[in-house]
Protein backbone atom coordinates (compact mmCIF):
# COMPACT_ATOMS: atom_id res chain seq x y z
CA UNK A 1 0.00 0.00 0.00
CA UNK A 2 2.72 2.42 -0.94
CA UNK A 3 1.21 4.83 -3.54
CA UNK A 4 -2.41 5.69 -4.17
CA UNK A 5 -3.89 4.72 -7.26
CA UNK A 6 -3.16 6.77 -10.35
CA UNK A 7 -0.08 8.36 -8.85
CA UNK A 8 3.22 6.57 -8.29
CA UNK A 9 6.17 7.91 -5.79
CA UNK A 10 8.46 7.28 -8.28
CA UNK A 11 12.44 7.86 -7.77
CA UNK A 12 12.84 10.60 -9.75
CA UNK A 13 10.48 12.34 -7.76
CA UNK A 14 11.14 11.39 -4.70
CA UNK A 15 15.14 12.83 -5.37
CA UNK A 16 13.95 16.32 -6.74
CA UNK A 17 11.77 16.68 -3.64
CA UNK A 18 15.10 15.11 -1.38
CA UNK A 19 17.11 17.62 -2.76
CA UNK A 20 14.46 20.35 -2.46
CA UNK A 21 14.22 19.39 1.24
CA UNK A 22 18.11 19.00 2.14
CA UNK A 23 18.64 22.61 0.94
CA UNK A 24 15.68 24.15 3.00
CA UNK A 25 16.92 21.81 5.91
CA UNK A 26 20.85 22.82 5.53
CA UNK A 27 19.66 26.52 5.48
CA UNK A 28 17.88 26.40 8.81
CA UNK A 29 20.59 23.78 10.50
CA UNK A 30 23.08 25.17 9.06
CA UNK A 31 24.80 21.64 10.00
CA UNK A 32 25.10 19.19 6.82
CA UNK A 33 25.19 16.08 8.59
CA UNK A 34 22.29 17.50 11.10
CA UNK A 35 19.86 18.77 7.55
CA UNK A 36 20.70 14.93 6.02
CA UNK A 37 19.33 13.23 9.20
CA UNK A 38 16.39 15.16 9.51
CA UNK A 39 15.33 14.98 5.93
CA UNK A 40 15.79 10.87 6.43
CA UNK A 41 13.80 10.82 9.30
CA UNK A 42 11.27 13.25 7.85
CA UNK A 43 11.15 11.51 4.52
CA UNK A 44 10.54 7.97 6.51
CA UNK A 45 7.83 9.28 8.77
CA UNK A 46 5.65 10.60 5.67
CA UNK A 47 6.43 7.43 3.22
CA UNK A 48 5.17 4.51 6.03
CA UNK A 49 2.50 6.32 6.63
CA UNK A 50 0.83 5.11 3.74
CA UNK A 51 -1.50 8.00 3.21
CA UNK A 52 -2.83 8.70 -0.16
CA UNK A 53 -1.74 12.06 -2.69
CA UNK A 54 -4.08 13.65 -4.47
CA UNK A 55 -0.31 14.32 -6.51
CA UNK A 56 2.88 15.93 -6.63
CA UNK A 57 2.13 18.80 -4.75
CA UNK A 58 0.14 17.31 -2.10
CA UNK A 59 2.94 14.59 -1.48
CA UNK A 60 5.13 17.27 -1.04
CA UNK A 61 3.13 19.92 1.21
CA UNK A 62 2.74 17.25 3.57
CA UNK A 63 6.49 16.24 3.54
CA UNK A 64 7.60 19.79 3.99
CA UNK A 65 5.11 19.62 7.16
CA UNK A 66 7.12 17.09 8.60
CA UNK A 67 10.41 18.18 7.82
CA UNK A 68 9.17 21.59 9.62
CA UNK A 69 8.38 19.90 12.34
CA UNK A 70 11.67 18.04 12.55
CA UNK A 71 13.76 21.03 11.97
CA UNK A 72 11.85 22.34 14.95
CA UNK A 73 12.75 19.83 17.16
CA UNK A 74 16.30 19.92 16.47
CA UNK A 75 16.24 23.27 17.21
CA UNK A 76 14.97 22.92 20.18
CA UNK A 77 17.29 20.75 21.11
CA UNK A 78 20.17 23.11 19.82
CA UNK A 79 18.88 26.14 21.90
CA UNK A 80 19.51 23.83 25.24
CA UNK A 81 22.86 24.64 24.81
CA UNK A 82 23.41 28.01 23.16
CA UNK A 83 22.42 31.14 24.25
CA UNK A 84 20.54 32.97 21.61
CA UNK A 85 19.91 36.94 23.11
CA UNK A 86 24.14 36.69 23.68
CA UNK A 87 24.98 39.25 20.86
CA UNK A 88 28.23 37.80 18.34
CA UNK A 89 30.77 40.21 17.23
CA UNK A 90 29.12 39.34 13.53
CA UNK A 91 25.64 40.58 15.34
CA UNK A 92 27.58 43.76 17.04
CA UNK A 93 29.02 44.86 13.50
CA UNK A 94 25.70 44.51 11.84
CA UNK A 95 24.81 46.71 14.48
CA UNK A 96 27.20 49.30 13.82
CA UNK A 97 26.37 49.00 10.12
CA UNK A 98 22.97 49.87 10.87
CA UNK A 99 23.91 52.89 12.97
CA UNK A 100 26.24 54.20 10.21
CA UNK A 101 22.96 54.53 7.65
CA UNK A 102 21.57 56.86 10.16
CA UNK A 103 22.47 61.07 10.26
CA UNK A 104 23.16 62.27 14.03
CA UNK A 105 19.27 63.51 13.94
CA UNK A 106 18.61 59.70 13.59
CA UNK A 107 17.36 60.47 9.58
CA UNK A 108 18.90 58.83 6.89
CA UNK A 109 21.98 59.68 4.96
CA UNK A 110 21.64 60.41 1.54
CA UNK A 111 23.28 57.30 0.44
CA UNK A 112 21.53 55.25 2.91
CA UNK A 113 18.17 56.14 2.25
CA UNK A 114 16.21 52.89 1.19
CA UNK A 115 15.45 52.99 -2.78
CA UNK A 116 12.80 52.28 -4.76
CA UNK A 117 13.02 48.28 -5.82
CA UNK A 118 9.93 49.13 -8.57
CA UNK A 119 8.20 45.72 -9.38
CA UNK A 120 10.37 43.53 -6.75
CA UNK A 121 6.92 40.37 -7.18
CA UNK A 122 9.28 39.86 -10.88
CA UNK A 123 12.55 39.08 -9.54
CA UNK A 124 10.74 36.15 -7.57
CA UNK A 125 10.66 34.35 -10.86
CA UNK A 126 14.06 34.41 -11.51
CA UNK A 127 16.35 31.87 -10.52
CA UNK A 128 19.24 34.24 -10.19
CA UNK A 129 17.55 35.94 -7.96
CA UNK A 130 16.93 33.21 -5.65
CA UNK A 131 20.97 32.20 -5.83
CA UNK A 132 21.23 35.85 -4.35
CA UNK A 133 18.74 35.04 -1.82
CA UNK A 134 20.05 31.88 -0.20
CA UNK A 135 23.49 33.88 -0.35
CA UNK A 136 22.19 36.97 1.65
CA UNK A 137 20.51 34.55 3.61
CA UNK A 138 23.54 32.28 4.40
CA UNK A 139 25.16 35.19 5.25
CA UNK A 140 23.44 36.63 8.09
CA UNK A 141 24.92 35.33 11.66
CA UNK A 142 23.28 32.04 12.69
CA UNK A 143 21.08 33.17 15.39
CA UNK A 144 19.68 36.21 13.56
CA UNK A 145 19.12 34.01 10.89
CA UNK A 146 17.47 31.14 13.09
CA UNK A 147 14.91 33.94 14.89
CA UNK A 148 14.18 35.08 10.69
CA UNK A 149 13.66 31.75 9.70
CA UNK A 150 11.58 30.38 12.43
CA UNK A 151 9.09 33.83 12.04
CA UNK A 152 9.11 33.36 8.47
CA UNK A 153 9.35 29.63 7.01
CA UNK A 154 8.22 28.13 10.41
CA UNK A 155 5.90 30.74 10.53
CA UNK A 156 5.97 30.67 14.13
CA UNK A 157 4.26 33.46 15.41
CA UNK A 158 6.65 36.05 17.63
CA UNK A 159 5.19 34.39 21.14
CA UNK A 160 5.94 31.12 20.10
CA UNK A 161 9.49 32.12 18.87
CA UNK A 162 10.22 33.81 22.14
CA UNK A 163 8.96 31.06 24.09
CA UNK A 164 10.93 28.29 22.55
CA UNK A 165 14.30 30.07 22.27
CA UNK A 166 13.83 31.19 25.73
CA UNK A 167 14.28 35.32 24.69
CA UNK A 168 12.20 38.16 25.61
CA UNK A 169 9.61 39.77 23.31
CA UNK A 170 12.18 42.79 22.66
CA UNK A 171 14.62 40.96 22.16
CA UNK A 172 13.18 39.35 19.50
CA UNK A 173 12.08 42.22 17.82
CA UNK A 174 15.65 42.98 17.92
CA UNK A 175 16.62 40.09 16.28
CA UNK A 176 13.97 40.08 13.50
CA UNK A 177 14.86 44.00 12.69
CA UNK A 178 18.37 43.09 12.83
CA UNK A 179 17.49 40.34 10.11
CA UNK A 180 15.28 42.05 8.07
CA UNK A 181 17.84 45.14 7.58
CA UNK A 182 20.89 43.00 7.06
CA UNK A 183 18.58 40.88 4.33
CA UNK A 184 17.16 44.07 2.21
CA UNK A 185 20.43 46.09 2.58
CA UNK A 186 21.91 42.86 0.88
CA UNK A 187 19.41 41.87 -1.18
CA UNK A 188 19.89 45.80 -2.52
CA UNK A 189 23.32 46.21 -2.99
CA UNK A 190 23.71 42.39 -4.54
CA UNK A 191 20.50 42.33 -6.75
CA UNK A 192 18.01 45.67 -6.79
CA UNK A 193 20.99 47.91 -7.62
CA UNK A 194 23.51 45.57 -8.84
CA UNK A 195 24.92 47.45 -11.87
CA UNK A 196 23.19 51.06 -10.81
CA UNK A 197 25.66 52.14 -8.28
CA UNK A 198 28.81 52.04 -10.28
CA UNK A 199 30.61 54.53 -8.99
CA UNK B 1 8.21 63.45 15.86
CA UNK B 2 8.82 60.11 15.15
CA UNK B 3 12.79 59.67 13.65
CA UNK B 4 13.34 57.47 10.53
CA UNK B 5 15.88 54.82 12.67
CA UNK B 6 12.70 54.72 14.78
CA UNK B 7 10.23 54.34 11.98
CA UNK B 8 12.22 51.06 11.14
CA UNK B 9 11.61 49.13 14.35
CA UNK B 10 8.11 50.15 14.13
CA UNK B 11 7.41 49.05 10.48
CA UNK B 12 9.52 45.58 11.35
CA UNK B 13 7.56 45.16 14.36
CA UNK B 14 4.19 46.24 12.56
CA UNK B 15 5.07 42.71 11.04
CA UNK B 16 5.23 40.79 14.55
CA UNK B 17 2.36 42.30 16.52
CA UNK B 18 -0.34 44.62 16.43
CA UNK B 19 0.96 47.93 16.94
CA UNK B 20 -0.43 50.58 19.24
CA UNK B 21 -2.76 53.24 17.84
CA UNK B 22 -0.58 56.53 18.89
CA UNK B 23 2.44 53.83 17.26
CA UNK B 24 0.09 53.55 13.91
CA UNK B 25 -0.70 57.17 13.83
CA UNK B 26 2.83 58.36 14.61
CA UNK B 27 4.04 55.59 11.85
CA UNK B 28 1.59 56.94 9.45
CA UNK B 29 2.45 60.42 9.59
CA UNK B 30 6.41 59.44 9.38
CA UNK B 31 5.25 57.42 6.49
CA UNK B 32 3.67 60.26 5.06
CA UNK B 33 6.49 62.69 4.78
CA UNK B 34 9.72 60.04 4.07
CA UNK B 35 9.86 58.45 1.03
CA UNK B 36 12.86 56.50 1.91
CA UNK B 37 11.03 54.83 4.98
CA UNK B 38 7.78 54.23 2.93
CA UNK B 39 10.57 52.06 0.27
CA UNK B 40 11.75 50.21 3.28
CA UNK B 41 7.97 49.27 4.31
CA UNK B 42 7.84 47.69 1.24
CA UNK B 43 11.04 45.87 0.81
CA UNK B 44 10.37 44.36 4.68
CA UNK B 45 6.80 43.17 3.05
CA UNK B 46 8.63 42.15 -0.14
CA UNK B 47 11.16 40.30 2.45
CA UNK B 48 8.32 38.28 3.63
CA UNK B 49 6.71 37.46 0.23
CA UNK B 50 9.76 36.21 -0.87
CA UNK B 51 9.86 33.97 2.08
CA UNK B 52 6.40 32.68 1.55
CA UNK B 53 7.42 31.86 -2.21
CA UNK B 54 10.22 30.07 -1.12
CA UNK B 55 9.15 26.70 -1.21
CA UNK B 56 6.79 27.50 -4.47
CA UNK B 57 9.92 28.28 -5.94
CA UNK B 58 11.72 25.18 -5.37
CA UNK B 59 8.82 23.15 -6.25
CA UNK B 60 9.03 25.13 -9.62
CA UNK B 61 12.42 24.65 -9.80
CA UNK B 62 12.27 20.74 -9.55
CA UNK B 63 9.18 21.02 -12.01
CA UNK B 64 11.16 22.08 -14.70
CA UNK B 65 14.33 19.64 -14.50
CA UNK B 66 11.94 17.15 -14.21
CA UNK B 67 10.21 17.96 -17.36
CA UNK B 68 13.64 18.48 -19.31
Amino acid sequence: MSAAEGFVVDDEMLAGVRRDMLKFASLQLRDETLAEDVVQDALVAALKNGRQFAGRSALKTWIFAILKNKIVDQIREKCRTTNVSAISPEEANMDEAFERLFKENAHWTPEARPRDWGNPEESLREKRFWIVFDACLKHLPENTARVFMMREFLEFDTNEVCQELSITASNCHVILHRARNGLRRCLEKNWFMEGVQTC
Amino acid sequence: MLSCKEATHLVSEGLDRSLTLPEKIQLEMHLAMCKGCRNLKSQMSFLRQACKSYLAQEKGQTDSTRSR
